[in-house]
């Protein structure tokens, strides 16, 4: 079917299978690799795309279910000020070790701090309890994610 | 101004990763490429009868063991494991075929038609059957002094007996490898550790010459071992399908197929018993060490090597009869996992010394203290510990920094801390390093300066690390440092990314020819070094009897945690987390301590909430709903800290980290957590069901 929907700020329409999962429709099909299978099941979230400014598993969700809404991906997020501020913070925190989950975490601290700009730690560890990360061991991403809001304070 | 090595620096790949633009081997696209799908047995123990085969749309390959050209099985250290099954199936999810096409969905349609038929056998499954049924593969022995004298001449004897359970490595990128034909040679490209074990895996299944084959690593998404021997097996399958079908041949795993095929952690029993002199001194032990292999032996013998030279910990003990044997079992094979061996001991021995110091009514940590080594004491395997070692002074700066023995002293029923004491031996195990010997090369170009290495990132830091020896040395910023393509077709065997082993032996080898180059500095524009490992002089090791320096140096640690546990429901909350490491001096202290923090939480995954069980031979938790590793709801505030210690053949001092900084936090745990229920601890994971059964034991 036709679906129409807002891709990193650019109005699309294609045709496309409505079950088809958002994952295989934004990486195979329209080249956006920043976003990972890491499970396949809305588990470790590296998948994580904004969908109307919310984080949302891509690979649980279907093509159908983003009609009409606007998805953003690390592909345009990244020329973003925002980012800036949270890509400054993950790199002095050393929040980044493999990188395969970093567009997955950068995509919910965005979430995180658009629905709430001074998270506490425990609010910061919450906003990210869906994101898996085997190597970090979380601490330096959660100060990374401090850093961004305090360098980045009065973006969000 | 010159900065110390340890002060920190940004990492060299984390703005690509960052910004999403790092392609991992699931991004690469392919011209006329297929994707492959593997198709496993289901059945732990069978022989094949048929297969049958729908029929094949146009495009579409079977492979199998007939497409082999060269030798099927895969090269590791023992090469059993068929590439594609013969005529029988060892485990379930044992590869049989490949299904290859243009199409991911029709592969995978394809792949659920085929029907194979089996004549099933008994199989086994637990250490317990396998060592009723003596299903061994290795059995390891080695003794120190006089055993049997020190048994006859005990006061006490104790005996204690642990286990501990699989671990998946859960790396975030699964598996994944493609491979090409460019002209007649093959390009095999994914995501690995050790790109020349994949080569030579490839020589072999192949039957190529030693030119017509490169190896290209891919951005790695996570290893910790599970990517060490499982790429030569996947990076070989690609290869078969793309000779065969005469296009590129991409294979990504899926995450349930990840879990229920790859490597993991060997389960494990180990048995101790201890013989105690009028002083309660420990003067023998007697430890038993039992590794389950699953259906091939592969790299297990040097895991069961490590285990069992890692079984003494940090403690000196005269009398040692030490045995270790892997055993065959039809599950999933087992294999390298960061620790390689020694978490299942080291957890093993500290509980040991817990239990027995509990036992005689003395504070286990002063209990450890007595037996520490010392520099120059005698090893377990009869070599000599060369180094200074500053365990005094980690005790007292754990102590001090987590207030240990205050807390341990208000200690209150499900409430705890404990303390772990441990060690690592730094690179390969015995003559590992000699049958290697690894090489590297440095180019001076007239604006850079060129590492070439066989070393990969996976999200250690290995880039950052080398590239830094290297500008440090040589006086240039990092950005003039290039860091070679790991392409086995631009670079030399320096060896694989294993063993903890990057920093200090290809680090001091890069660190020692920048050295050399630094003096012809001024002779050229143009100069080429390449250094070849020479093992110091001074270290005996003899592979027959294992006598001698199993490892050429250790790093040393110490980890106290603190626990809580729910009365109601026994859920168990790690509260703080505290370490102290001597790695000889870190290279870039920030990188250093998101590996340590990185390794502890996977040790507190281990020992806690990460239950791998199988029923019948398969595997209970077959993805991430059901197998759980920490998330960030789960992390205790940690406090790391460092003792500076440097080695003389360490770059700039260094020893090894990456492994060291898994084997504390299990013990640690287990202990807090017998101090809150008063009851010994002796098998992971501790899950609040064993809690539970634990507290109501009489």
């Amino acid at each position: 079917m036709k679906i129409e929907f807002t891709l990193n700020n650019e109005k699309l329409s294609i045709d496309v299978d409505a079950s088809r999962r958002l994952l295989d429709l934004l990486r195979d099909d329209l080249g956006m690799s920043s976003v990972k299978e890491g499970c396949g099941e809305g588990e470790c979230g590296a998948c994580v795309v904004l969908v109307n400014g919310r984080a949302m598993n891509s690979c649980i969700l279907p093509a159908g279910a983003i009609i009409g809404k606007s998805v953003v991906t690390l592909e345009s997020f990244k020329h973003t000020d925002r980012y800036k501020a949270i890509e400054a913070g993950f790199l002095k925190a050393g929040s980044v070790q493999c990188g395969f989950c970093t567009p997955g975490f950068i995509i919910s601290t965005e979430s995180l701090l658009n629905q709430n700009p001074n998270p506490t730690d425990e609010e910061i560890k919450e906003g990210l309890s869906g994101n898996l990360c085997r190597c970090t061991g979380y601490n330096m991403i959660i100060k990374g994610v401090r850093l961004a809001m305090e360098m980045g304070a009065g973006l969000w | 101004m010159k900065e110390p090595i340890s002060t920190s620096v940004i990492r060299v790949d984390s703005r690509k990763k960052l910004r999403g633009e790092a392609q991992y081997i699931s991004d690469w696209k392919f011209e006329d490429g297929l994707f492959a799908k593997t198709v496993r047995s289901t059945k732990a123990k069978a022989s094949i009868l048929s297969i049958e085969i729908p029929d094949m749309p146009e495009g579409f390959y079977i492979v199998d063991k007939h497409d082999v050209p060269g030798v099927n099985k895969m090269r590791t250290v023992v090469s059993d494991h068929p590439l594609f099954a013969e005529d029988d199936v060892q485990y379930i999810g044992q590869p049989i075929l490949l299904v290859v096409g243009p199409e991911r969905e029709t592969i995978y349609s394809i792949a659920s038609e085929i029907k194979i038929n089996y004549q099933e056998e008994p199989a086994l499954f637990t250490l317990e059957e396998a060592e009723k049924r003596s299903t061994v593969f290795t059995d390891y022995n080695y003794k120190k002094e006089n055993p049997e004298k020190a048994f006859v001449s005990a006061k006490k004897i104790i005996e204690d007996t642990f286990s501990t359970g699989y671990q998946e490595h859960v790396y975030l990128e699964p598996q994944g490898a493609a491979a090409e034909f460019k002209e007649d040679t093959l390009f095999v490209y994914g995501s690995m550790q050790c790109p020349f074990y994949v080569k030579s895996a490839l020589l072999e299944a192949m039957a190529l010459p030693e030119d017509k084959v490169r190896v290209v690593q891919s951005v790695t998404g996570g290893a910790f071992g599970g990517k060490e021997e499982f790429p030569s097996l996947n990076g070989c399958h690609v290869a078969i399908a793309a000779n065969k079908t005469k296009h590129p041949v991409m294979m990504i795993y899926d995450r349930d197929e990840d879990i229920l095929c790859s490597t993991k952690r060997h389960p494990s029993k180990v048995r101790y018993k201890a013989a105690l002199d009028e002083n309660d001194h420990i003067i023998a032990l007697d430890i038993d060490v039992l590794l389950n292999a699953g259906a091939y032996n592969g790299l297990s013998p040097v895991v069961l090597q490590r285990a069992i030279f890692s079984a003494t910990n940090v403690y000196n003990i005269k009398n040692l009869n030490v045995r270790g044997r892997n055993f065959m079992t039809n599950l999933v094979p087992s294999g390298a996992y960061r620790g390689f061996g020694a978490p299942q001991t080291i957890f093993g021995i500290e509980m040991l010394f817990h239990n027995i110091a509990v036992k005689l009514g003395v504070d286990p940590l002063e209990y450890k203290m007595r037996h520490l080594l010392k520099k120059n004491d005698p090893t377990c395997t009869g070599g000599q510990v060369h180094e200074e070692v500053k365990m005094p002074e980690i005790i007292n700066k754990i102590v001090k920094n987590s207030d240990y023995y205050n807390k341990l002293k208000s200690n209150k029923k499900y409430q705890g801390i404990g303390i772990s004491l441990f060690l690592h031996g730094c690179g390969f195990t015995g003559k590992g390093e000699t049958m290697i010997n690894g090489k590297i090369i440095l180019v001076k170009n007239k604006e850079s300066v060129t590492l070439k290495v066989s070393s990969v990132e996976m999200g250690q830091g290995a880039e950052t690390a080398l590239r830094k020896i290297v500008s440090q040395t040589l006086e240039i910023p990092i950005e003039k440092v290039i860091y070679e393509k790991v392409d086995t077709g631009l670079i030399p065997d320096s060896g694989p990314t294993v063993a903890s082993r990057t920093t200090m032996i290809v680090g001091g080898l890069l660190r020692d020819t920048a050295l050399e180059m630094k003096k012809s500095w001024n002779e050229s524009d143009n100069l080429e070094l390449s250094k070849v490992y020479k093992h110091p002089s001074y270290l005996k090791w003899d592979d027959e009897v294992f006598k001698g320096d199993a490892y050429p140096v250790h790093s040393w640690g110490a980890n106290v945690a603190e626990v809580e546990i729910d009365p109601v429901t026994y859920e168990l909350t790690i509260n703080k987390l505290y370490a102290v490491f001597d790695v000889g001096v870190p290279i870039d202290e920030r990188a250093l301590i998101g590996q340590m923090e990185g390794g502890m939480v996977q040790g507190l995954g281990w020992a806690t909430i990460e239950v791998m069980e199988s029923k019948n031979g398969k595997l209970i938790q077959k993805n991430l709903t059901d197998y759980k590793i920490p998330t960030s709801m789960d992390i205790p505030e940690i406090n790391c800290d460092f003792v500076l210690n440097p080695y003389e053949f360490g770059p700039f001092g260094a020893k090894c980290a990456g492994e060291l900084s898994f084997v504390g936090s299990p013990p640690a745990v287990a202990e807090a957590v017998a101090n809150a229920l008063n009851k010994p601890i002796n098998h992971l994971p501790i899950t609040p069901e064993v809690l539970m059964e634990i507290d109501h034991e009489d």
